[in-house]
């Protein structure tokens, strides 16, 4: 009635299997500047421990240089959570729509997942690893804790990240202006008007 | 630091350094990813797979139902729904098989060359529309559950009546869209299979796991990894995402990452329950509700899941607060063929809130009277009855609440102050509205002696304690209020405390994190276990000696010291699950929510100006976690009654993405006000009651009860979107 | 998949005319939206952000605005001459998505895009701006409100890169935007309006209401004969000429067409 799948090659099989392919990936000339980066198709990337026809990039993330090779499809954000192994920055659309995945590039915030790492060369990275860890607490983060400006927890790297950035924009005294600046950054939780709380805590002590 | 006094979050620091690791953040060195081929077509048979020749399979695993070693059956309630669809389709995605590569990259490619041939069957996706016979899938009507609640006799009632009303109100699905997707790992480890992930209950998945392979419970362990929020959605679907993973797992050899992307995770798994509830009520001249008969219709989907459940919460609550003698309420959910619908904070009862607390507004302007002087003369008071003949006993005055949360909202000068606006503005109209109800704690009649929880306090050598239960920490607060409460019944400072990770191989079964009942059934027991400990200990509460006797104890050789605790049913709750009489639930939380709108007659845009949300909850454990929890469920609550509208192609939900499916932002919220009318209740830890759910019952009825005000037009389905503004107001010009 | 970096714009219009052609990318935020789900193996991006220079700025003199085409919406609203010189582009660029795509997401892009619910679009059609596209074989300006001939259909040439936009500098007697989407931001347009009235005559530019964006010419005759409307349904009765809305996921033809003609009646009646 249907066709029987092809049987399943035991892990160790797999790896035989995928040494081969190394060479099928290529790098091609350019026309233009120095970084030209090329993948083949189903070629192993940033989620395996091979990265084939992956392309050298250097990005400076959280003031340390990161030298890597990346497949040219990885985004910033699947470079930064798979690549650099650097998992607070989260995943939750993928798509720019729920902001999880914010992180400040040249200290602007961005969406790590509406650009590709390799269009970050040189360029200065900070996620939320490089905002503050438990012992040494951003102000924003302390103001976190002490509005309850989170629950589960999966959006707030995004939501601080957010918050950080908006310190330096041009942005309203007002609650409303707050919401407004914050409304990339999506909570399920509901936890925003704590969220704008701790923003307007951390702005009236600056 | 004791109850009440506002412990941080336990969990917060890692949180928000980004450091608690999510089950997609957990180093898994070797780990395959797992991928599903779905159904396209809502119902249908299974005529061929084809595999692409011209794609390289050898390295990819391919699971089908051929591979599952014990019954094809996810394990819910009933046992009809396979996880993997042999010979017939049911709804659209409807699992058929499981792929699984160490690349992503390879692995979309090869779901780019399978093709699945079906043969489409008429499907029914309208839980309303006429039965033929060819759509029959579940027993003889495709009624997954039937509920009858009856109390006196309606039907002779409505001859003598001053006023028979009528209504019909209907709530559309919503998608829980968790900022963490759905996901599991796993991997055998120790010669078990081992399953990590974003889950409510992990004994619901090893429950599945035993089942569905076969197995002893010893064969597995089920760990949870920190969860980016449930509200219900993480209940029983996480049981057939472990399964998938266990099955490619166990082919593979390898470990297998399920992490569903955004769009599948909002095409594939559950949702609210879509509802239509008929009400036809008769009253007195006075506005006494004589007689009430309800008809209340939940679309389950294609498979029985928690569907019979979810209608049983709905028809407990379908009759509010209020006293009448006479009811008569009757339930059904029905198949069609959807993915299946299932657990969403509140589970049924914000759907027949919502259609009671429109109906309520909807008499009130039929025979002319104030929407509040009408719930006045019918909120129940003490000794009178609910619906399901349980007596009212509790501390609280309902009226007087009602009439607190009013005041809050300064509904009376507001009413007048729009009247006036709405006079003068071209376009601008405001209104202001509330609703009065109440929400069960725990599960369900007999549902908790059923589950029989228990929980483990273990001394440790070191002079702390170690709580052991199977509750999970969404976002709700539960590791930070149970610390508090063992604290507290100890009499230790909380840095004594430890929660221990839910882990099925050292956590014993105390119930699924569901149903309002952590705080208050959970927590009870913990402090039957913290007395259990203290007399094994031969101490009291707050001795200062039970750190050093704890440290001694559970040093000694060979012996363990744990204090521990099982559910047994309080002699004084009497429930019949045959008749559906008695006491639904050991106790009730209670309250009035007040919404005040404005509606852009331009736009139909409606923008929720301010919110009010009062509630007698018991005693508060937690007033900063709790705020937040009520405040959070608001905000859902505005959610479904304004955005979020799930747009159906084929039954199953179309709009997959965060901009086509609209939760609220920041920028859509009015402030909340939060208040808490304290009154301790015996049923639960120090005084407390659930809180969970009952914030996302008020507010669409709160929040459409103010439109139909604003607009003078009766709203009587949700979500009222500018376009179904747009229509109801059509032709009644604008300006 | 290839990325190309090029350093200059000479090396840019090269990789342009290169077969299999690149498409274009600046800041990724329209893009990336719909990449996952594309085949990728034939897939070229032309990374233009490090071009800078000529493309990065952005001008305005006594009688333009010229806005490189790497030039952000955060750019414009960042910088208080250009709010001022024209507002609208501010307010729209507010209204773009959220901060994180406003940082990131170009003017040039949203005409490239060229989405029907492009919000970028609307305002500067409205302030009559003109494209300036180069290859190697040239350099040539099209009128914005020229620029579109169908769904994601536009008159650029497969090797030609937007490399500017110029909007000339006027008095404006009226000049007004308005957004209708879902929720009151990060949300796509249901219906969306930009209305200039200078020294040239009225412009009124829709959104989300045809399959591209598009002056609205019938009102803007109607308006350019001083005629005045009594009704929402005068309005949309002349609309019905200009536009053609459908019926998608997000809303309905009659909702756009409804709340398009309303807008329009109460912003010109001065009562909004």
């Amino acid at each position: 009635m249907r066709d029987d799948p092809p049987s399943s090659p035991s892990r160790r099989e797999f790896l035989q299997t995928t040494a081969g392919t190394a060479a099928a990936a290529a790098i091609a000339g350019s026309v233009g500047g120095p970084v030209v980066a090329t993948a083949g198709a189903g070629v192993t990337t940033a989620d395996g421990p091979r990265i084939e026809g992956a392309v050298p990039i250097t990005l400076r993330i959280n003031g340390k240089d990161r030298k890597l090779r990346v497949d040219p499809r990885t985004t910033l954000l699947d470079c930064i959570r798979e690549t650099v192994d650097l998992t607070g920055t989260k995943k939750g659309c993928d798509h720019g729509q729920c902001g999880a995945c914010t992180v400040h590039v040249n200290g602007r915030r961005v969406n790590s997942c509406l650009s590709f790492a390799v269009m970050h060369e040189g360029e200065e990275i900070t996620t939320i690893e490089g905002i503050g860890g438990p012992d040494s607490l951003h102000p924003m983060q302390a103001a976190f804790v002490a509005c309850d400006g989170y629950q589960c927890g999966y959006c707030t790297s995004g939501q601080i990240m957010s918050a950080v950035a908006l310190l330096k924009e041009p942005c309203g005294a007002d609650d409303a202006a707050v919401k407004e600046l914050m409304s990339g950054n999506i909570c399920r939780c509901g936890a925003y008007l704590n969220i704008v709380s701790a923003i307007q805590q951390v702005r009236r002590k600056a | 630091m004791p109850a009440g006094a506002d412990l941080p979050r336990i969990d917060g620091l890692d949180k928000l350094a980004g450091r608690a690791a999510y089950v997609d953040d957990l180093p898994t060195p070797g780990a395959w990813h797992g991928a599903t081929v779905r159904s396209s077509v809502p119902r249908g048979k299974i005529r061929d797979i084809h595999f692409d020749p011209a794609f390289d399979w050898n390295d990819i695993t391919i699971v089908d139902h051929r591979d599952i070693p014990g019954p094809n059956q996810l394990k819910l309630i009933d046992v009809d729904q396979p996880v993997l669809a042999a010979g017939e389709v049911r709804h659209k995605h409807e699992p058929i098989l499981l792929l699984a590569h160490p690349s992503v990259h390879k692995l979309r490619d090869a779901l780019r060359a399978i093709r699945v041939d079906v043969e489409p069957l008429p499907a029914i996706l309208d839980p309303a529309a006429p039965l033929t016979p060819d759509l029959i899938q579940y027993k003889s009507d495709n009624v997954l559950k039937h509920i009858d609640i009856r109390q006196g006799d309606p039907g002779p009632v409505f001859a003598r009546a001053a006023h028979i009303i009528e209504g019909e109100y209907v709530t559309g699905s919503q998608e829980h869209v968790y900022l963490e997707t759905q996901g599991m790992l796993a991997q055998w480890q120790d010669g078990r299979l081992t399953v990590r992930g974003s889950m409510q209950c992990p004994y619901y998945v090893l429950d599945a796991l035993t089942h569905l392979f076969g197995r002893s419970r010893d064969a597995f362990r089920v760990i949870q990894s920190p969860v980016g929020g449930g509200f219900g959605g993480k209940e029983e679907y996480p049981s057939l995402l472990a399964i998938h993973a266990a099955l490619l797992a166990e082919k593979s050899g390898a470990p297998v990452k399920m992490i569903y992307d955004r769009q599948e995770d909002m095409a594939v798994t559950t949702k609210r329950h879509p509802s239509r509830t008929r009400h036809r009520t008769a009253l007195d001249k006075d506005g006494r509700l004589l007689a009430m008969e309800i008809d209340v219709l939940l679309d389950g989907g294609a498979y029985v899941t928690l569907s019979p459940v979810v209608l049983s919460r709905g028809c407990i609550h379908a009759a509010g607060p209020y006293f009448c003698e006479n009811i008569h309420i009757r339930g059904e959910a029905r198949l069609t063929n959807s993915p299946p619908y299932g657990a969403f904070r509140g589970f049924g009862a914000p759907q027949t809130i919502f259609a009671i607390e429109r109906h309520m507004d909807v008499i009130a302007a039929r025979i002319g009277i104030d929407p509040v002087e009408l719930r006045r003369r019918n909120l129940v008071r003490t000794g009178q009855p609910l619906a399901t003949g349980q007596i009212y006993k509790e501390p609280t005055d309902l009226p007087a609440l009602m009439d607190r949360a009013l005041d809050l909202a300064q509904y009376k000068a507001r009413t007048q102050s729009h009247a006036e606006f709405n006079k003068s503005h071209p376009f601008l109209r405001r209104g202001i509205g509330f609703a009065t109800f109440h929400h069960g704690a725990g599960f369900t009649g007999g549902g908790e002696t059923y589950l029989a929880s228990e929980v483990w306090i273990e001394g440790k050598p070191d002079g702390t304690v170690e709580l052991q239960t199977a509750q999970t920490d969404m976002g709700q607060g539960t590791t930070t209020i149970l610390t508090q409460v063992v604290a507290e019944r100890l009499g230790i400072p909380t840095e004594q405390v430890r929660v221990a990770t839910p882990d099925t191989s050292r956590v014993p079964n105390s119930g699924p994190t569901v149903a309002s009942r952590t705080a208050m059934v959970v927590g009870k027991l913990i402090e039957q276990a913290c007395d259990d400990l203290l007399h094994q200990l031969g101490r009291k509460s707050g001795d200062p000696e039970i750190s050093d006797d704890i440290r001694r104890h559970a040093s000694l050789p060979g012996k363990s010291l744990v204090g521990r605790a099982k559910y047994q049913k309080p002699a004084s709750i009497q429930w019949d699950d045959k008749t559906y009489r008695g006491d639904a639930y050991a106790t009730y939380s209670w309250a009035t929510y007040v919404a005040d709108v404005e509606v852009d007659l331009r736009t139909c845009r409606v923008r929720v100006t301010d919110f009010v949300a009062l509630q007698e909850v018991g005693r508060v454990l937690n007033t900063t976690l709790a705020t937040g929890q009520i405040a959070g469920g608001v905000v859902q609550g505005i959610g479904w009654a304004l955005y979020e509208n799930v747009v159906l192609e084929d039954g199953a939900m179309k709009n997959c993405q965060m901009t086509n499916y609209v939760i609220p932002s920041a920028g859509d919220l009015p402030p909340i006000r939060v208040v808490f009318e304290e009154r301790p209740s015996h049923w639960g830890p120090g005084g407390a009651k659930g809180i969970g759910e009952l914030p996302m019952d008020g507010p669409a009825p709160a929040i459409v009860n103010a439109i139909s005000r604003a607009v003078t037009t009766t709203i009587n389905e949700i979500p009222v979107t500018p376009e179904l503004l747009l229509k109801a107001t059509e032709g009644r010009g604008h300006g | 998949m290839q990325v190309h970096r090029p350093y200059t714009l000479h090396d840019a219009l090269a990789l342009m005319a290169a077969t299999p052609t690149p498409t274009p990318i600046a800041g990724g935020t329209d893009l990336l939206v719909s990449w996952h789900h594309k085949p990728k193996e034939k897939l070229a991006l032309l990374d233009l952000s490090q071009l800078g220079g000529e493309l990065a700025a952005m001008r305005l003199t006594a009688d333009t605005l010229e806005l490189g085409a790497l030039t952000t919406y955060w750019d414009v609203i960042a910088s208080p001459e250009v709010s001022r010189a024209f507002p609208l582009l501010a307010e729209a660029a507010r209204q773009v998505g959220a901060m994180q795509i406003q940082t990131r997401g170009t003017w040039a892009g949203n005409i490239g895009n060229g989405s029907p619910a492009a919000d970028g679009v609307p305002v500067l059609m409205a302030y009559d701006a003109t494209v300036v596209l180069q290859s190697t074989r040239g350099r040539r300006e099209v009128q914005l409100d020229g620029y579109y001939t169908g769904y994601k259909k536009t008159v650029r040439l497969p090797d030609e890169l937007i490399v500017a936009i110029q909007i000339p500098r006027r008095t404006r007697k009226a000049e007004w935007f308005e957004k209708v989407g879902a929720r009151a931001a990060q949300t796509i347009t249901k219906v969306g309006v930009a209305v200039v009235n200078d020294e040239k005559g009225w412009r009124v530019v829709a959104n989300s209401v045809a399959p591209y964006v598009c002056r609205c010419r019938n009102l803007e005759s109607a308006l350019q004969k001083g005629q005045k409307f009594k009704s929402p349904e005068e309005i949309r009765d002349i609309l019905k000429n200009d536009i053609a809305p459908i019926n998608d996921m997000r809303s309905t033809a009659a909702y756009r067409e409804t709340v398009l003609s309303r807008v329009l009646f109460y912003r010109l009646a001065d009562k909004a």
